[in-house]
């Protein structure tokens, strides 16, 4: 496995109280795999991202669990080593790209140092790279010349991607990357991702449009409230999702083909620093027990992933 | 303006907070409205009246000595807190009153109107506020009321050039562009929608100015444009000793010369400080 | 009820001081190129395309946001555009919009209930009192409840979701014959969303509005559009009945949306689309969508394609022929 998160736990200490924002999730990621990780605002999906590069800083706080990457636990590692990782062999693109593009430089200088630092081409390659790594966002490769601020928010969010990728890292997070964009460019940038796949590296997407995630993803992971609640096969885990969760996320969402039967979720996602005292989704849950007074455990039930007291018994 | 910079440089600590600074310049203009309120209460002695002893230093008896006619300069100095906070008061009242409504109309309409009255309040910006307050003053005559008008004019443009541009960046918003889209009359638009967000900038803009109008004032009294003899006035009381400074004799100038600054440093302080509770992007 | 003809929206464009210098024309942004269409009583007609293709600026002017540079609107048997600025302010109440971003519609400083009062302040209604019990009882049917507590509230204490509703509250309080909903959803938790939706659609019925429903997201055009009307580049390439379009579609740029929309159900089709959107400071000659069409031919560079057809229109030459 290339990533291997164990039981880890991200929680910031405010005043008013502890807040769990990743609560005992475990996952992994192969190569060659497209995985999603799914949820509302609020669920702990882009704290999880954080904490697998380690960009957790105070109020938070890493506080148990393990990130095996190739080999190596994350956690353990030092600053130092972190950096080197970052951006080469786990690339990050955040959703919003304000951050690491300099101005004073056009585009393609800024994407061309990259490939020339990392591959082994001379300028004029790495120029040809460039032009061709823009295409592939959905920009004109002529647009090398461009500055920073010459381009539109979404455009710059598409470099960032072209510059996040032309790493080569054998792991790309991306926090919803295409939240801003529109279908046609989200579409290239999906292909950009998935193409990912096929040079033997993984990809993480984090993102709340589900339909996104079934279409693209060969593993979908549901979050809810700090906690994983569902993890399975994409295709199957939209078409049969088995926690309440998931069905009620996906029963909320219209699709362009089908008249869908859109039921609205009730409630609101809880207080992360006073959840609700055992399964945490149980106030807004159509399916709640008794039994859901207490946390459920995590079954495994044909390879899917659930934790919900549906699923299994106490042992 | 200059005070503005030296309560940046003095306190612009990273960890203070604005609270602090708020907190530390209220204190000192509290202290001077209690001065200037309570003066027949504090003054140990009269101002206007000879105690004998001339050019006294500073002693248990004379806490900041006597001038070179024997009267307490302490007491002077509490009595002429009464005259730097009215007049400083009220000019900066009537400025605001009249800049804050033509900065809030010229910015929302624009066009000729506002180019045209833009153009003559940059002007009038332009010159330093001692310059154009001494001028204004000399035409009308040295009096009390003279230097509030003049210092009055000498600060619309300050309180214009703020609020209009807080008026263009708010003309544009999308709470405004729905106001306008509802129906909303231009004055209901200025009055509900664009004057109650800019309140605190006025609060700051209020405190800064009259931290600035203190030296202003100090600046007319020393030349005489404000009161005559035998009127206590800061300013005042600096042109008066000045000339016994080289002999030695500090404290007729030396005292005035503190509060004027203490007290502008106090006011400067709370607008400072309430810029930065308030400061863009922290939403409330 | 509303009829659009011919809109047309230029904006010059800034010029930096070495443009200014070197050429003399003033060029010009066709944000609206020229826009003809119809929405009937109870009516929704969706308004789909990428941004940049004008479909912002069009509900704008149609709420007065913006003054056309050409053009009719025809809006209870007047021509709204020719109105001066009082007639048209009356006329506002009949003309609503609720904005994208919830965050920056509502006034920081004025209570929730103010907000929802406004309106019946502004146009005379309803004094004071009478207008505090309507936005009461409004902020009980949008669902911010308890509605004494939400009335005495401000923005900043309110969530995405429910700013967007007190929107709503303040847009429908008029009960307004045409509403512009410029993508209610898009800055909305998508797990909140079908909620909000649901609300919108339940005063297009209790009032039977007509509504101009702007998105760039074709799967919530599908569930509240009766029609879609699909823009490029400032023009209509294609309109007709919702299920129609998205089922049969004749322009290539809708197959290539529709391609590109991610769904549950796999798809069968793959339109490709080339290269990024034109710079609509210049346009391509003939068909405005041709450099990036697939299908394109040597007449589509020449002569730009009229919407032709029925009740489901469509500007091209060599229009498709799906059944997706």
């Amino acid at each position: 496995m290339l990533l291997d998160v164990k039981n880890l736990k991200t929680y910031f200490y405010s005043k008013r109280g502890v807040l769990r924002a990743v609560d005992n999730v475990s996952i992994g990621v192969n190569r060659r795999e497209f995985i999603s990780i799914v949820g509302e605002s609020g669920c702990g999906k882009s704290t999880l991202a954080y904490s697998i590069i380690r960009l957790i800083d105070t109020p938070g706080k890493i506080v148990n669990g393990k990130i095996l990457f190739d080999g190596k636990n994350l956690v353990e590692l030092s600053e130092e080593e972190m950096r080197k990782l970052r951006g080469r062999e786990i690339g990050m693109v955040f959703q919003d790209p304000m951050t690491s593009l300099d101005p004073l430089e056009k585009i393609g200088e800024q994407i061309v140092e990259t490939i020339i630092e990392h591959q082994d081409v001379d300028k004029k390659e790495a120029w040809e790279r460039a032009a061709i790594l823009l295409e592939k966002v959905g920009l004109s490769g002529d647009r090398v010349n461009y500055y920073p601020h010459q381009l539109s928010g979404g455009q710059r969010q598409r470099v960032m991607i072209a510059l996040a990728v032309s790493l080569n890292p054998k792991l790309l997070i991306a926090d919803e990357p295409t939240t801003a964009l529109d279908v046609i460019v989200q579409e290239k940038i999906m292909d950009l991702l998935e193409g990912m796949k096929r040079e033997n590296r993984a990809v993480i997407l984090i993102t709340h449009d589900f339909a996104l995630a079934a279409d693209r993803s060969d593993k979908i992971a549901v979050m809810y409230a700090g906690w994983l609640i569902e993890f399975g096969e994409a295709d199957k885990l939209a078409n049969e999702p088995l926690h309440p969760y998931s069905e009620g996320l996906i029963s909320s969402v219209p699709d362009v083909w089908e008249d869908r039967d859109i039921k609205p979720m009730p409630g609101f996602p809880p207080d992360l620093i006073d959840p609700p005292k055992g399964c945490r989704f149980r106030p807004r849950c159509p399916k709640a027990m008794d039994k859901c007074i207490n946390e459920p455990p995590t079954f495994s039930v044909n390879g899917r992933i659930v934790k919900c007291w549906l699923y299994g018994e106490n042992k | 303006m200059e005070v503005k910079n030296l309560a940046t440089t003095i306190f612009r600590i990273p960890e203070v907070e604005g609270r602090w600074m708020v907190m530390s310049g209220l204190a000192i203009v509290c202290i001077v409205l209690i001065m200037a309120i309570f003066a027949p209460l504090i003054a140990p002695y009269d101002p206007t009246k000879s105690s004998g002893e001339i050019l006294e230093a500073p002693s248990m008896k004379h806490l900041m000595g006597t001038d070179n006619l024997g009267r307490d300069i302490f007491s002077r100095i509490i009595y002429g807190s009464r005259v730097v906070l009215m007049v400083v008061f009220s000019a900066s009242l009537v400025s605001m009153s009249i800049g804050v409504p033509i900065g809030l109309i010229s910015g929302y309409f624009g066009g000729k109107l506002d180019r045209a009255i833009s153009m003559l309040m940059d002007s009038m910006y332009a010159f330093p506020s001692l310059i154009l307050a001494i001028a204004i003053a000399a035409v009308l005559g040295p009096s009390v009321v003279n230097a509030v008008v003049a210092i009055s004019v000498v600060y619309v443009p300050t309180y214009f050039r703020m609020i209009r541009g807080q008026t263009l960046s708010l003309k544009s918003r999308l709470f405004v562009e729905a106001a306008k889209a509802i129906g909303a009359k231009d004055t209901r638009i200025m009055g509900r929608y664009i004057l109650p967000n800019i309140v605190t900038t006025v609060v700051v803009v209020f405190s800064l100015s009259v931290a600035d109008a203190i030296l202003t004032e100090a600046g007319l009294s020393f030349l005489g444009f404000i009161v005559t003899a035998p009127t206590p006035d800061w300013g005042f009381e600096l042109s008066a000793g000045r000339p016994y400074l080289p002999a030695g004799y500090w404290w007729m100038i030396t005292f005035p010369g503190l509060m004027v600054m203490l007290l502008s440093l106090g006011f400067a302080l709370i607008g400072e400080g309430l810029s930065e509770i308030y400061a863009p992007g922290r939403e409330r | 009820m509303i009829e659009v003809k011919n809109l047309k929206k230029y904006f010059p464009v800034q010029k930096s001081a070495i443009e200014v210098l070197l050429s003399k024309k003033i060029e010009y942004i066709r944000a609206v190129d020229g826009i003809s269409f119809k929405v009937e009583k109870g009516e929704v007609l969706s308004l789909v395309g990428e941004s940049g293709c004008g479909k912002t600026t069009t509900g704008r002017i149609l709420v007065g946001l913006e003054d056309p540079t050409d053009g009719k609107i025809i809006f209870k048997g007047k021509d709204i555009t020719k109105l001066d600025k009082e007639e048209f302010r009356k006329v506002r109440r009949h003309l609503q919009m609720i904005f994208q971003d919830p965050y920056a519609s509502l006034n920081p400083k004025m209570k929730i209930g103010e907000h929802i009062e406004d309106p019946l302040i502004i146009h005379n209604i309803a004094d004071n009192k009478e207008a505090r019990e309507l936005a009461l009882q409004m902020l009980e049917r949008v669902g911010l409840v308890p509605a004494d507590q939400f009335y005495n509230r401000l923005p900043y204490q309110l969530s995405g979701g429910q700013r967007q509703r007190v929107a709503i509250a303040r847009a429908m309080i008029l009960k307004p014959e045409f509403v512009v909903a410029d993508e209610p959803v898009s800055m909305i938790d998508v797990s909140l969303r079908a909620a909000i939706l649901d609300l919108l659609m339940s005063f297009k019925a209790e009032y039977s509005l007509s509504m101009l429903f702007i998105t760039h997201d074709l799967s919530v055009a599908r569930v509240v559009g009766d029609r879609i009307a699909v823009m490029y580049l400032g023009k209509i390439v294609e309109i007709g009945e919702t299920r129609k379009v998205i089922h049969r579609p004749k322009h290539p740029y809708t197959a290539a949306l529709l391609s590109a929309v991610p769904s549950f159900l796999k798809r069968e089709i793959k339109i490709e689309i080339i290269g990024d959107v034109a710079n609509p400071r210049d346009p391509p000659p003939g068909c405005k969508y041709h450099p990036r069409c697939p299908f394109a031919k040597e007449i589509c560079s020449k002569e730009e394609p009229k919407l032709e057809g029925k009740k489901h229109l469509a500007a091209c030459h060599f229009p498709l022929d799906l059944n997706l």
